[in-house]
């Protein structure tokens, strides 16, 4: 119990850099996935295929891999820049794939006869698009983007192995400073189901208030 | 192509050319920044001989296949163990008996909420033990769990008919459970067991962050070299392709189960022989 009490701040500001990275690569990660998913739907083929070979080549890479790539190989092309927007890179890049595969399965799901319908209406591409496909695809989405980005909050421990500030990486000081190991860990687990738990919370709020079960 | 059913109507001729001309600019598009990123390889010096040279060696080549090696030896223990703690833990979820359907129902959600590092870093920090076995272990706790995830969740999906007709026929639990609903639920779920194995393979890359000899260790050596002018790109151009193809074989092979189960075995062309003077035809009376 001392562990955390006497260690509060360092607790608290690993706590903050895994909370920042999940945020960060959250955003990053939609961003991404849903322009793939677009891209993987589109009409035009080099798009298609561009869309596909990021999705397969990230979807089979090991995150280590990933991160060792950019942390370390950036550097060497002239970009510098803090480790955390390097792990968010990395981090984005990596869960966009997965969003990608997320939001193209959620626009499956709309049965054809739903965008017949709008278009036998007479609604333009855009009409068909923002009011009946996209809303349906949005709701079948959430349970799945949900439990991906559970996935990127447990992933954004491998960022601390690479300097950056982050939760796991807490265990480093406390054991020199000669803290119980054990104890010092059972806070760390504390620390991710706090995050995992707060990221299934708010889907179960968005799905409770958005989805719709079919 | 059904995706892009929902989305589109079947165009047009005037959107037919409208589309090309999408596609020749999109291509143009990445051509150019694919062009930009071999410019900027061969501009950083990154196809230089010297950069290379290393992958010449025998010692170096067999330092990175020693890695390889390590990798797949830390896969295949992790697969084999995580197999087993999925079973035994799908088990204890569907225990008639409830403590151990409780503790077995803590143990997986506990291990499937925490990163597979955390227990990894818990394993070697806090226990001492080799890299291998830390890995290992950690791989198999996470995988474990998610595998009696899917296991449980291969067996609930068996009709319930067939465990009331194995009942019916007398066979005991355990008999209904082994014979009857284990073989079809997990028949119906090796697609999903193997891209978890998947899952499996590319953490074993975690091992590298706990100084385990695997692959990324192998090219980390290699990638820090200042005889070769540290070739860190050419490394990682050696390394990601087996890695990703590694896995994609293995997903490959998911996507094959998945699609032979899908094949019906009613709907199957049969060989029927040929139609001859003496064969009998249907309402026939012999």
């Amino acid at each position: 119990m001392d562990v955390l009490t006497q260690n509060f701040s360092l607790y608290g500001r690993g706590l903050l850099g895994t909370v920042q990275l999940t945020v960060y690569a959250s955003l990053l990660a939609l961003a991404l996935g849903v322009l793939m998913a677009a891209f993987r739907v589109a009409p035009v083929a080099s798009l298609r295929a561009f869309g596909t070979a990021w999705v397969t080549v990230l979807r089979n890479t090991p995150l280590t891999l990933l991160f060792f790539a950019v942390m370390l190989g950036l550097p060497r092309f002239g970009l510098i820049l803090p480790f955390t927007a390097f792990a968010v890179l990395a981090l984005g890049c990596y869960t966009s794939a997965f969003i990608c595969e997320a939001v193209r399965s959620g626009i499956n799901t709309v049965p054809v006869g739903q965008g017949e319908a709008a278009r036998s209406l007479g609604m333009t591409f855009e009409q068909t698009l923002g009011a009946v496909v996209l809303p349906q695809a949005f709701r079948a989405v959430i349970p799945p983007v949900g439990s991906t980005l559970i996935a990127l909050a447990k992933n954004s421990a491998i960022a601390g192995s690479f300097s950056v500030t982050e939760l796991l990486g807490t265990y480093k000081p406390l054991n020199e400073m000669g803290y119980s190991i054990i104890w010092s860990f059972v806070w760390i687990a504390v620390g991710y189901l706090l995050v995992t738990l707060t990221i299934s919370a708010i889907f179960t709020v968005l799905e409770k208030r958005w989805g719709v079960p079919r | 192509m059904t995706t892009t059913a929902v989305l589109y109507d079947v165009p047009g001729p005037r959107t037919v050319r409208r589309h090309r001309l999408y596609g020749v600019i999109a291509t143009l598009v990445l051509l150019a920044l694919i062009g930009w990123v071999i410019y900027l390889l061969v501009d950083t010096g990154q196809f230089a001989y010297r950069k290379w040279m290393p992958f010449e060696y025998v010692g170096i080549q067999e330092l990175l296949l020693r890695g390889l090696a390590n990798t797949l030896k830390a896969f295949a223990l992790a697969a084999v163990l995580s197999l087993a703690l999925g079973a035994v833990l799908a088990a204890g979820r569907l225990s008639d008996h409830r403590p151990v359907r409780w503790l077995a129902t803590l143990v997986v959600e506990f291990f499937r909420a925490m990163p597979v590092l955390v227990m990894i870093f818990f394993v070697f920090v806090a226990l001492k033990v080799q890299p291998l076995p830390a890995l290992v272990t950690g791989l198999t706790l996470y995988n474990g769990s998610v595998l009696a995830e899917v296991f449980r969740a291969g067996v609930a999906a068996v009709d319930r008919g067939q465990r009331e007709a194995a009942y019916s026929l007398g066979l005991r639990k355990t008999q209904v459970m082994t014979y009857v609903l284990v073989p079809q639920g997990v028949r119906a779920m090796l697609p999903a067991i193997i891209s978890q194995l998947v899952v499996a393979l590319k953490d074993t890359s975690l091992g590298f962050l706990i100084t385990y000899e695997e692959f990324l260790h192998a090219g980390k050596l290699i990638a820090s070299n200042l005889d070769y002018d540290l070739p860190f790109i050419p490394v990682v151009m050696v390394i990601s392709p087996v890695y990703i193809g590694m896995c994609m074989l293995l997903s490959w092979c998911a996507n094959w189960v998945a699609k032979r189960q899908r094949r019906s075995v009613k709907t199957e062309k049969v060989r029927v022989a040929p139609p001859g003077p003496g064969a009998p035809l249907p309402g026939d009376t012999p």
